[in-house]
């Protein structure tokens, strides 16, 4: 009967047993194979690639097979799988401005050079079930070829569509912020310093304060609910910052290393990324004449509400550099840098249901202790209040007995 | 903390098999030995040269994802995994228990990466990786107790911010926690924190015991073992070394003291173990025993072994 309270290596095993079961379901449907959820569940695998901190669409669709569709899960064996491989070496920046662009448009003008192209975007679908998708047997193939037969053009928004292919275009297309540069009216962006090692928090613990580079990197691998929570109200005045989205942009970005023994740079593929480029208002301040601020965001996959939160959020974060009052949750470094990680949060969390009996005994002792206290000392309400609760059930009748032993 | 040899490649696990390799039945294959790659081995024990050589100050780490939540104990596995050579013997107690779930996951964990020989008996073991308690059967030199830290900071709970906790330690500035604890006598008449009750290190940090209850307090005290802490998710270590003084935080009028139950344990007769209640109906019946089961199985063994050879009708319980 008391072994029974604590758990065995064969619970464990039985409990790994369920999990694989359920995870198979019904032996009557085809097993889904990891090729199927690279392919049709894109978003998912985005998603645990970008918190997962690693490009890999094929195990992170594997990831999300064995976790059942749970993101989170399926993150955290990303994660620790990653932890587990060697660092070969470091690669150029990749450079957004030489992206094949699959989507990219802008909030801020109607039109700009290379056109807006809206790509593969839920943004103006009607959300109605599409029910011709649960028809078994159906030609969904159909809507695929015509798809691909479309002209690109046809996506384009506006006049000066270049017509380049669906698949991306390969002319280089300017970032929108940058053709504004000439006027001074937009932050420069700092230039890329060399000689300054960029942060890299899966070896270096968090230091406060933490400088852009670190604090972006924690963005870029934070739950994407929390980044859209914290986003969200800063733009319901919780440290507003004017925002408009001033670019985003999704396709592919070749990934490039300099090996020291060639000295220049080879292409080892393509990474597909989405990247939200926010303008900010901004007041001046003694040093610096009125301009726009920005807000950066970046993730591996198609993750464009991600990069969006991520930007509203980094702006938020700039507060103090800016000179601007730092009084919101979205603001606050420790509040928002210690808080984001969804591995930290969902364990942190889920961790209260291990056994804690030892320290539940430890304060048992204690109110039971201060409950005789207060009873001694006001005999009368605290007699009658401990009566009427023996009433209603049994077991604290047997509490007190065993207090009065 | 001997040199550890590497085991296992570096390489990519294919398909994260645990199919055996020659020798230990158990051992996956893929991962370093005892999990962690070298290099970061290397750097966690860099960490606990640090935290051992400043007693009871947190040393920040670059804490590694690990296979297992945050929350369940990866401080203490990194710290375990780091300092674990072939030839140690591994406890992991879990409540003070070797058979809860998660003490038996986290040596099963160590059983298939590291293959170590693993004990549930306090004395043989080389590493005791602990959560939430102190084993009752005295340590002693070159045994190592690990343990597992959810909230490395004794501070956090009057003052959440990490940049304000440390420099509150820098200046040695440990009036909140005293504060706190005075609150706690003025409202109820005597000190109400019962687990995880702070302790101040060889007279200069404040540092959180973990939540072990405050019975296992004095343990800490001038123990022969290291004791190491770890918390991963906080990406901190630290540590006591041995023989070194742990002060339980009190008063002069308000001395610390400890828990005590009316009861004993109902298995061996312990008047001096840390007792667990179990409920054992729904009517709220309950018995009460040694939470540290290792202690409770050799007390009574010896009872009964005394029994086997005087035949008396109860032995009488050994000292503790």
């Amino acid at each position: 009967m008391y072994v029974a309270v604590k758990g065995g290596e064969r619970a464990i095993l039985a409990s790994h047993e369920a999990v694989a079961a359920a995870r198979r379901g019904s032996l009557e449907v085809p097993e889904m194979t990891v090729t199927q959820i690279r392919e049709q569940l894109g978003l998912a695998v985005d998603r645990v690639m970008a918190e997962g901190a690693l490009y890999d669409p094929d195990l992170a669709a594997l990831a999300i097979k064995q976790s059942r569709g749970d993101l989170l899960e399926a993150i955290h064996l990303l994660r620790a799988y990653r932890t587990t491989l060697p660092r070969l070496g470091f690669s150029a920046p990749i450079d957004t401005g030489r992206m094949a662009v699959r989507r990219r448009i802008s909030a801020t003008f109607k039109d700009v050079p290379g056109g807006q192209i809206l790509g593969p975007t839920f943004d103006y679908t009607h959300r109605l079930l599409d029910f011709s998708l649960a028809a078994e047997g159906a030609r969904p193939d159909q809507a695929h070829r015509h798809s691909l037969s479309t002209p690109a053009g046809d996506q384009h928004v506006g006049k000066s569509g270049n017509g380049n292919g669906a698949n991306g275009t390969a002319t280089p297309m300017p970032r929108i912020l940058d053709v504004l540069h000439g006027e001074g009216l937009v932050e420069r962006e700092r230039e890329d310093d060399e000689a300054q090692p960029v942060a890299d928090l899966t070896r270096e613990p968090l230091t406060l304060p933490a400088e852009r580079d670190a604090r972006l990197q924690n963005l870029a691998r934070a739950d994407e609910g929390f980044l859209l929570g914290l986003g969200y109200s800063t733009q319901r005045g919780y440290g507003r910052n004017h925002p408009f989205a001033g670019e985003i942009r999704m396709g592919e970005v070749a990934l490039e290393i300099v090996p020291e023994e060639l000295g220049f740079a080879i292409d080892i593929g393509d990474l597909t990324v989405t990247e939200c480029q926010m303008v900010n208002q901004f007041h001046g301040s003694k040093e610096v004449p009125p301009q726009f601020t920005r807000g950066y965001g970046l993730s591996f996959g198609y993750c464009e509400r991600k990069t969006m939160a991520m930007a509203l959020v980094d702006r938020a974060l700039r507060g103090r550099e800016l000179g601007e009052p730092v009084a919101a949750p979205a603001q606050d470094q420790e509040f928002v840098l210690y808080h984001s990680d969804a591995l930290e949060a969902a364990g942190f969390v889920q961790h209260l249901k291990l056994p804690h009996y030892i320290d539940f005994q430890a304060e048992l002792e204690l109110v039971r202790r201060m409950r005789a206290e207060a009873a001694a000392a006001s005999p009368v309400a605290v007699g009658s209040a401990g009566a009427a609760s023996a009433r209603t059930t049994s077991a604290q009748v047997t509490a007190s007995a065993g207090e009065s032993r | 903390m001997k040199p550890v040899e590497s085991v296992g490649a570096a390489a990519r696990p294919a398909g994260m098999s645990d199919t055996a390799v020659t020798g230990t039945p158990h051992l996956m294959e893929g991962y370093n030995f005892a999990y962690l790659d070298e290099q970061t081995k290397r750097m966690v024990r860099r960490s606990i040269l640090k935290a051992v050589a400043i007693p009871g100050h947190q040393v920040p780490f670059g804490s590694r994802e690990m296979p297992l939540a945050y929350g369940w104990g990866t401080g203490g596995i990194q710290v375990t995994a780091s300092i674990l050579g072939p030839d140690d013997v591994l406890k992991v107690i879990d409540q003070g228990a070797d058979d809860t779930t998660n003490a038996v996951s986290i040596r099963r964990l160590f059983e298939r990466t590291a293959g170590v020989a693993t004990t549930d008996h306090t004395e043989d073991a080389t590493i005791i990786q602990t959560r939430h308690r102190v084993p009752e059967k005295p340590l002693r030199e070159r045994q190592i107790l690990v343990y597992q830290v959810p909230i490395p900071e004794p501070l956090r709970f009057v003052e959440p911010r990490e940049l304000e906790t440390r420099r509150l330690h820098a200046l040695n500035e440990y009036d909140l926690m005293h504060l706190k604890l005075y609150e706690d006598i003025a409202k109820h008449g005597h000190i109400a924190t019962t687990y995880d009750y702070p302790v101040l290190v060889h007279g200069r940090y404040l540092m959180s015991p973990s939540p072990i209850p405050k019975f296992d307090n004095p343990k800490m005290h001038r123990n022969p073992a290291l004791q190491l802490f770890g918390a991963g998710r906080e990406k901190r270590i630290y540590a006591v070394p041995p023989y070194t003084e742990v002060r339980s935080l009190d008063f002069e009028d308000h001395p610390f003291e400890i828990q005590h139950w009316e009861q004993q344990c109902e298995i061996c007769g312990s008047g001096e173990s840390f007792l667990d209640e179990v409920i054992l109906d729904d009517h709220g019946r309950r018995m009460f025993v040694c939470s540290d089961t290792d202690y409770c199985r050799t007390r009574r063994d010896t009872a009964a072994a005394g029994q086997a050879a005087a035949s008396p009708r109860r032995a009488a319980p050994e000292e503790a």
